[in-house]
């Protein structure tokens, strides 16, 4: 006989603190664990990147279309001699905050909007999903399309027209959720005991739906980075700042004469998304209950 | 509730959704800088504040914001979403001679999505380990990853340029002859490559979705009782599973009409496909708010009825909808 | 004359993520024409995994026969070919289960639910496959059967459902039909309605029942011998009433007592065994060579944990395996 406790395994797992067991399950995704090693290097890219690599994106160096590698330009130069490379690093910038700027956002309108139709029900339920479904039938890229042609293409613009199509996904998994936790025993204990609406809502519902909701943000930051792609692969993005869609857009003509100049920003945008959406994925492994009674 | 009982409600909510478009359109046009005045004066080449004035007052700009509001409904009910400057020509003709190309395109690559990604689903629920299963988790994870105007340049590149299997451009070859046949096999090639990358985020969802409901009928009670009768490996999967199967699928592409759209505008764009994708683009650069705005409120029409139809071919699959 | 379905020495093994757990161990048993006989135990007994093994719809990959023999009419099962076995199933052997409500498939008619086993086994047309699922309706007793064979399973109640998984069932005639819980997830007087229906049933069609259940209760009422399970072994079998007069393990007894009128005298036993205290043991304990009862047994003694007890065959047909069941 040993002198440590005998507990059952059982409540030695539950004795530990919920985040270490989080990331004990997202450590056992391996690609999310490389995709979050990505993910950190091209944040590091994107915050110190300009000073370690200062050449202006919009300054003519070289050549036109001088292929990667030559010249000693690791990624070679676009249709005007500017250099890939400087792009890359400095559009690493926009994606990012822009992506994470529109995805709060959305999370922000589309928790509030789920949070109050899931506790309140009735018609205030009723009205704010019929909002939901009014913004679901505009096509989301051509709206904010609209929003940016109309008002500007300014950074915050573009973010804003970003969010304010994003959000009806969280709204839907908010109010699902609000509406399978607030009947469970606990919430009719608290409600019973005289917690207030604010209090029953903020602190003892929304923290218990929050696992999905913080998945689908994730989520949102990779599809908003997709979308930003998008608008300034159309043009519709502030001329003064470098952006990855854009480099695209703006060399897509001469794809016959260097198609490099497209392919590599498409790569960095694809493997930005696709490294967010893996780190997704451990999130859903790591904080999905029903996975982990398995 | 009766089939025609709830084609009544839903168009009757559709009406009001789209007259919630209208108003959020007319809204906008309203709050952005710049108006119609000056829209028309610099199709002039400059007007004074004078002639503005004048151009306002024949326009009804100088009336309150309801009035203004009102006679735009007003218009709209009688089709009439305004005059283009830039193409010289009314709004709703210009989006009606470009609406088919773009419904074309977006009803062929959700068709294609839907019918290869179950097939997919199918096969990979079946064989979880199988080569298959693996594709549509690879699938699954570039279809969400990768930007759609980046892989249809990758296409384009690939099967236009590097080998020439498909044309670079465009809908049509002006210089094809021949009967109807000739002209839908050249279209049919045009299509090829957009449609292919129109479709590569559907399939994604699609076959992912359908492998995870197939694996959960295959394993349900019902398939079962249906193995217990003596059927067969077919009747089981393809009359038993495979049914129960479609409703989250088709749920699922019924909330993407509004994500084909969107998507079609890039790859409009890429394959300068003359629909309302490139339409957009083009009145976008050209600042034509008219005729964006148009093309915002038919595309929310283009939902709306895809939503429509979407529930009527619920009701087919599962006869629990609407009961 | 040679019983129906003979079962010998029956191994079946599921692979669990610890390892290789024999859920059915050394069962044997016969079948007669006509006969009714039950299977009895807790949850987790291995019950369904017998019948399962009998229709060979054992999971896949999980569960295998691993030795032993089935025989239906004197043909051997379990290396008959999927075919043939297909032509079986719900033809020669028919099955229902525990859950009416999701036993049948929601998007079909339970007319075409029917029809499609008579078409898949008479080849019947389409239309004389309808009729005879109408007429399949009313003999199960399901008011207006002509105007419900349209309905859809969401329109039925859930003993009414489970009307239709026995209309299925007995739909081609079959030679041996398995009830798997039946009436578990049914209301007390619709088990009793089920109960007669099925009596009835086998009375008109000659068919054998073989009812599995964890209910003394319903033991009695339906069938002739029984079979008591326990941790994938045979614990005792015999005749029902013999059993129930003078159970010889004493785990058949502890289920006795849970259904007090079955007790002719209540002894004062009564009070102090309304169960039987504790659980079936986990899957990795099953192919211990001991008495697998023994950690639940008033009556334990060494010998119970040192070796798995025979079984040993007394007066009138019955048999049980435990050390001791000469003394109870």
């Amino acid at each position: 006989m040993t002198d440590a406790p005998i507990l059952p395994e059982r409540e030695i797992e539950k004795a530990r603190h919920p985040l270490a067991e989080a990331w004990e399950m997202f450590r056992r995704n391996h690609a999310a664990v490389a995709a979050l090693i990505v993910l950190a290097l091209i944040v590091l890219a994107a915050i110190f990147g300009p000073w370690i690599y200062p050449t202006d994106p919009f300054e003519m160096v070289w050549a036109p279309f001088s292929p990667p590698g030559a010249d000693g330009f690791l990624l070679g130069t676009d249709y005007l001699g500017r250099d890939l490379m400087a792009a890359l690093i400095h559009g690493a910038r926009v994606s990012i905050v822009i992506g994470v700027a529109a995805a709060l956002m959305s999370v922000l309108i589309g928790v509030t909007i789920g949070a109050l139709a899931g506790f309140y029900r009735g018609w205030v339920e009723e009205l704010l999903m019929r909002v939901t479904e009014f913004f679901q039938v505009l096509p989301t890229l051509l709206f904010s399309m609209v929003i940016v042609a109309l008002f500007g293409a300014s950074l915050p613009m573009i973010t804003f027209a970003i969010g304010i199509v994003s959000w009806t996904a969280v709204a839907r998994i908010t109010r699902s959720e609000f509406l399978r936790i607030r009947q469970l025993e606990y919430v009719m204990a608290s409600r019973a005991s005289g917690t207030g609406n604010r209090k029953l809502m903020f602190s003892v519902i929304l923290p218990n739906a929050l696992p999905p909701i913080i998945v689908q943000a994730a989520l949102m930051v990779g599809s908003a980075i997709l979308f930003e792609a998008g608008l300034s692969f159309l043009g519709l993005t502030d001329p003064n700042v470098v952006s990855w869609g854009q480099v695209i857009g703006s060399n897509r003509q001469y794809i016959l004469d260097a198609s490099f100049t497209v392919t590599i920003p498409g790569v960095a945008i694809f493997v930005t998304v696709l490294a967010i959406s893996l780190v997704g994925d451990g999130l859903n492994d790591a904080l999905n209950p029903k996975l982990r009674q398995r | 509730m009766t089939f025609l009982q709830t084609l009544a409600t839903r168009t009757f909510y559709a009406l009001i959704l789209l007259l919630a478009v209208l108003v959020l359109n007319f809204s906008m046009m309203h709050l952005a800088p710049g108006d119609v005045a000056d829209t028309i004066a610099q199709s002039m080449g400059g007007a004074d504040a004078e002639v503005l004035a004048q151009i306002r007052t024949d326009y009804g700009l100088d009336q309150p914001f309801l009035v203004q509001l009102g006679r735009y409904i007003g218009n709209v009910l009688q089709f009439d979403l305004g005059y283009s400057f830039f193409y010289n020509q009314p709004v709703t003709d210009l989006i009606l001679s470009r609406l088919p190309a773009t419904l074309l395109l977006a009803i062929t690559a959700q068709l294609l999505a839907l019918v290869v990604g179950v097939i997919l689903g199918v096969y990979s629920a079946r064989h979880p380990k199988g080569i298959a299963s693996y594709f549509v988790t690879f699938l699954a994870l570039f279809g969400y990853s990768a930007p759609v105007f980046w892989t249809g340049i990758l296409l384009l590149i690939a099967f236009s340029l590097k080998i020439p299997l498909f044309p670079v451009a465009g809908m049509t070859d002006v210089t094809v002859e021949g009967g109807f046949w000739a002209h839908a096999a050249d279209v049919a090639r045009h299509m090829v490559l957009p449609v292919v990358t129109l479709s590569s985020i559907f399939l994604a969802l699609y076959s992912r979705l359908s492998r995870a409901t197939m694996m959960e009928t295959l394993g349900s009670d019902y398939v079962r009782t249906a193995k217990a009768k003596g059927l067969s490996e077919r009747e089981i999967v393809y009359k038993h599973a495979l049914k129960n199967s479609l409703s989250p699928v088709i749920t699922l592409a019924g909330l993407q009409f509004s994500a084909v759209i969107s998507g079609a505008v890039l790859v409009e764009t890429v394959f300068s496909w003359p629909g309302l994708g490139t339409l957009a683009f083009q009145s976008i650069i050209a600042r034509d708010t008219p005729t964006i705005l148009g093309i915002l409120f038919f595309s929310a029409l283009v939902v709306i009825v895809g939503n429509i139809l979407t529930d009527l071919a619920l009701r087919l699959v599962d006869p629990r909808v609407g009961r | 004359m040679a019983p129906l379905l003979k079962v010998e020495n029956l191994r079946i093994e599921l692979t669990t993520r610890k390892g290789v757990a024999p859920v059915i161990d050394d069962l044997s048993f016969e079948l007669g024409a006509g006969e009714s006989i039950s299977f009895v135990g807790e949850s987790g007994c291995g019950k369904s995994m017998t019948a399962l093994g009998i229709m060979g719809l054992l999971p896949e990959k999980i569960g295998r026969i691993a030795s032993g023999s089935i025989t239906f009419n004197g043909e051997e099962l379990t290396t008959a070919s999927d075919k043939r076995m297909r032509d079986l199933r719900g033809n020669e052997i028919s099955m229902i289960f525990q859950e009416p409500m999701t036993s049948l498939n929601p998007v079909y008619t339970v007319g075409e639910q029917i029809a499609e086993v008579l078409r898949a086994h008479q080849g019947l047309g389409r239309k004389a496959a309808w009729e005879q699922a109408t007429e399949l309706l009313d003999a199960v007793r399901i008011p207006n059967a002509r105007g419900r064979v349209g309905d859809y399973p969401f329109q039925m109640s859930g003993g009414q459902r489970q009307r239709v998984m026995i209309a299925i069932a007995l739909a081609c005639k079959p030679r041996i039909l398995i009830a798997d819980e039946p009436t578990t997830a049914l209301d007390v007087t619709v088990q009793a309605q089920i109960f007669d229906l099925l009596n009835d049933l086998r009375r008109q069609t000659g068919t054998a029942i073989i009812m599995i259940t964890h209910d003394m209760g319903a033991v009695a009422e339906m069938a002739e011998r029984m079979i008591v399970m326990y941790a994938g072994r045979n614990a005792e079998q015999g005749p029902v009433e013999q059993i129930i007069d003078h159970p010889r393990h004493p785990y058949t007894r502890g289920l006795i007592s849970c259904v007090p009128h079955l007790m002719k005298v209540l002894t004062e036993e009564r009070h102090t065994l309304t169960e039987v205290p504790g659980i079936v043991p986990s899957l990795s304990e099953f192919g211990r060579d001991q008495c697998l009862f023994a950690s639940r047994c008033p009556q334990v003694t060494q010998q119970c944990l040192d070796k798995r007890p025979p079984e040993m065959a007394f007066a009138d047909d019955q048999r049980s395996a435990c050390w001791h069941a000469e003394d109870i």
